[in-house]
């Protein structure tokens, strides 16, 4: 089964955050919406599930027993334990007995919460709250598993301990979309679509990405023209749009091959600049 | 400091409801205690029965409102009438001198009605019905009763749902295969238990501790208590609704709450007011209640004369729970234009 969203539009309080958006989200695929602040990422994922009325367009998606949903504030009751959490949840979703015993046993240890099962959620770190929140989405074993930025605030090693949960949701058969703002987390999805003020402009796994972008990025030490310009590490990046001059210099060296996130924000980069000013001139 | 100032002008500016609080609550307080704030009694609603009924209606200064004259009835009839509130207070003719019997419940207007009789000099004996000393605490702790249930039913509850909204949790349940009525009446349960508990307390603790009496039936003011309870509860749910956090809801709650305390008739007499502040009194659930649990608590009033309050609760319960509910259910499940999959077309990519 394949959920999704197509040709949603959305306007909240007149202003249009979502445009025509298509993304689809096949069974035992992960799917992640990458952007900006403001990009409409978690409007996109609260119309998938249901909470946000698209005034056009088409939403696919299964019965609310079969999605799990995690919002960007976790989702979790910040009054209850861990375990109250997780029998809260079970009981909503008719999970009763030795089989939420035995989901809820492998999950807490996969998501390294075993020890702080009796303490409340409110006074856990944020990192373990959003591994909680997880921890909830998946309870069920959903068809739909949504994610809005769940690894955000999550330590590094807990980061990749998160991933493979999500991978395993997979593999299990959910349709997973995930909202994240990490690129280096973005790449590890069977689809990418990148969003920007409400569009989706590109779509693609990471190779089909990186193959192709507009302009040319080159490595600089000093920033010409800091519009399209952003430090990676130690240095600094520069997006140079078709037809402009400066891709090579003394003080420049063009990227040959660039990675998954650097041609992320040159797309970014280029259709802000088609949106805002047209093309630069060289 | 210039800065600092500048800056909290403009938060508070943007924040319309502590604009609105600085605006109306001194215009709010200052007619509330301007003119509700009253406990000078002018007149008292009499009745007169017996023989010389109607000799003495004509003799009695404006103060007593004679609201009926029967010279056919007894005491037995003038108590009867005193229990049901159709006036505070009777004097009972045909003997060598008038017995005034006394609505004790009404306090201040008891109060006055005694100190008129006993200084006209006249040789009338006075009998204080209902609260025959007439202690403020027998007349305060069947408003309070309500009053706790009010502040229970409306400020904790709407702090209870409006913290849901605030930690985002509100999401996650509207998500969940939960109905709309099994999310509103499982936040909702808990807090009428504990609203009804505490008004068992109160009113067990208000005979214990201060010989307040209980006269009329049990189940009558506990079938009143429950509707009060409704009305109240739907509106924390009400407030829940309109709040973001839980700042705002206790705002809201005050405006809804503030007004019952000094307006039902707890504190002031309803009949001091002017019309011009009474009416507002009329609009508030606290009003219905107290005219319940003083009737039944103190005069062991029955549905026969206390069905107006019961039938306004009912019809207020009806309305702002109602209300409630579907403002509630509007935050949980908001209009989708396709629930039922339909197929998409296939993969795009750029």
């Amino acid at each position: 089964m394949t959920f999704g969203v197509a040709g949603v539009h959305v306007a909240i309080d007149g202003v249009d955050v979502l445009r025509g958006v298509d993304v689809l989200v096949p069974a035992g695929d992960v799917v992640a919406v990458v952007g900006g602040d403001g990009a409409g990422k978690s409007t996109l994922l609260r119309c998938l599930v249901g909470r946000v009325a698209p005034e056009r367009g088409t939403v696919t998606r299964p019965d609310r027993a079969a999605i799990g949903y995690m919002p960007s504030t976790s989702g979790t009751w910040r009054q209850l334990t861990v375990d109250e959490n997780i029998e809260f949840v079970g009981s909503a979703f008719g999970m009763s007995g030795p089989s939420l015993t035995r989901r809820r046993e492998e999950l807490l240890e996969r998501a390294d919460l075993a020890d702080v099962t009796d303490r409340l959620a409110g006074d856990l770190s944020g990192g373990m709250r959003q591994k909680l929140g997880f921890l909830l989405a998946v309870l069920h074993s959903p068809e739909l598993l949504v994610l809005d930025e769940p690894s955000t605030g999550v330590d590094p090693v807990s980061r990749v301990e998160l991933w493979r949960l999500i991978a395993e949701a997979a593999v299990r058969g959910a349709a997973v979309a995930i909202a994240t703002a990490y690129l280096d987390e973005a790449e590890r999805a069977t689809t990418v679509h990148v969003l920007d003020d409400g569009r989706v402009i590109a779509t693609g796994d990471r190779d089909e990405l990186t193959s192709s972008f507009p302009g040319s990025i080159s490595t600089v030490s000093t920033a010409t023209v800091t519009e399209r310009s952003w430090r990676r590490g130690r240095s600094i990046r520069e997006w140079i749009p078709d037809g402009a001059v400066g891709s090579d210099g003394p003080d420049r060296r063009r990227i040959d091959r660039p990675d998954f996130e650097d041609v992320v924000m040159a797309r970014l980069l280029a259709d802000r600049m088609t949106r805002h000013s047209g093309p630069e001139s060289p | 400091m210039w800065a600092m100032s500048v800056k909290e002008f403009r938060e508070l500016l943007r924040d319309r409801r502590t604009v609105a609080m600085l605006i109306a609550l001194p215009i709010i307080l200052l007619v509330v205690f301007g003119y509700a704030a009253n406990f000078s009694v002018e007149r008292v609603t009499t009745l007169v029965v017996g023989a010389g009924s109607e000799a003495l209606t004509e003799q009695l200064p404006p103060f007593f409102d004679v609201v009926g004259v029967d010279p056919a009835g007894t005491e037995q009839d003038a108590t009867a009438d005193l229990v049901d509130n159709r006036a505070e207070a009777a004097f009972v003719t045909g003997g060598t001198a008038p017995t005034v019997l006394v609505n004790g419940s009404s306090l201040f207007t008891a109060q006055a009605t005694v100190a008129a009789i006993q200084g006209s000099g006249t040789d009338a004996t006075v009998e204080v019905l209902f609260n025959p000393e007439l202690e403020t605490s027998w007349v305060m702790i069947p408003g309070l009763i309500g009053l706790i249930m009010a502040f229970i039913g409306t400020i904790v509850t709407s702090l209870g749902l409006v913290r849901e909204r605030a930690d985002g949790t509100l999401e996650q349940l509207a998500v969940m295969p939960l109905r709309p009525s099994d999310v509103i009446g499982g936040k909702v349960a808990p807090y009428f238990v504990l609203a009804y508990l505490d008004m068992l307390a109160v009113t067990i603790l208000g005979a214990l501790l201060f010989g307040v009496p209980f006269v009329g039936s049990k189940l009558l003011f506990g079938v009143g208590a429950a509707i009060f309870l409704v009305v109240v509860l739907g509106l924390g749910v009400l407030i829940s609704t309109v709040s973001q956090n839980q700042g705002q809801a206790i705002q809201a709650a005050m405006f809804v709450v503030m007004p019952q305390i000094l307006l039902s008739g707890m504190i002031f007499p309803l009949s001091s007011m002017p019309w011009g502040v009474r009416w507002i009194g009329y609009l508030l659930p606290l009003t219905y209640f107290i005219q319940i649990s003083t009737g039944v608590l103190l005069r062991g009033a029955g549905l026969d004369s206390l069905w107006p309050s019961f039938a306004i609760l009912s019809a207020m319960s009806v309305v702002v729970f109602g209300g409630a509910v579907v403002r509630f259910r509007r935050d949980l499940a908001p209009r989708l234009t396709a629930d039922v999959p339909v197929p998409l077309p296939g993969p795009s990519t750029t």
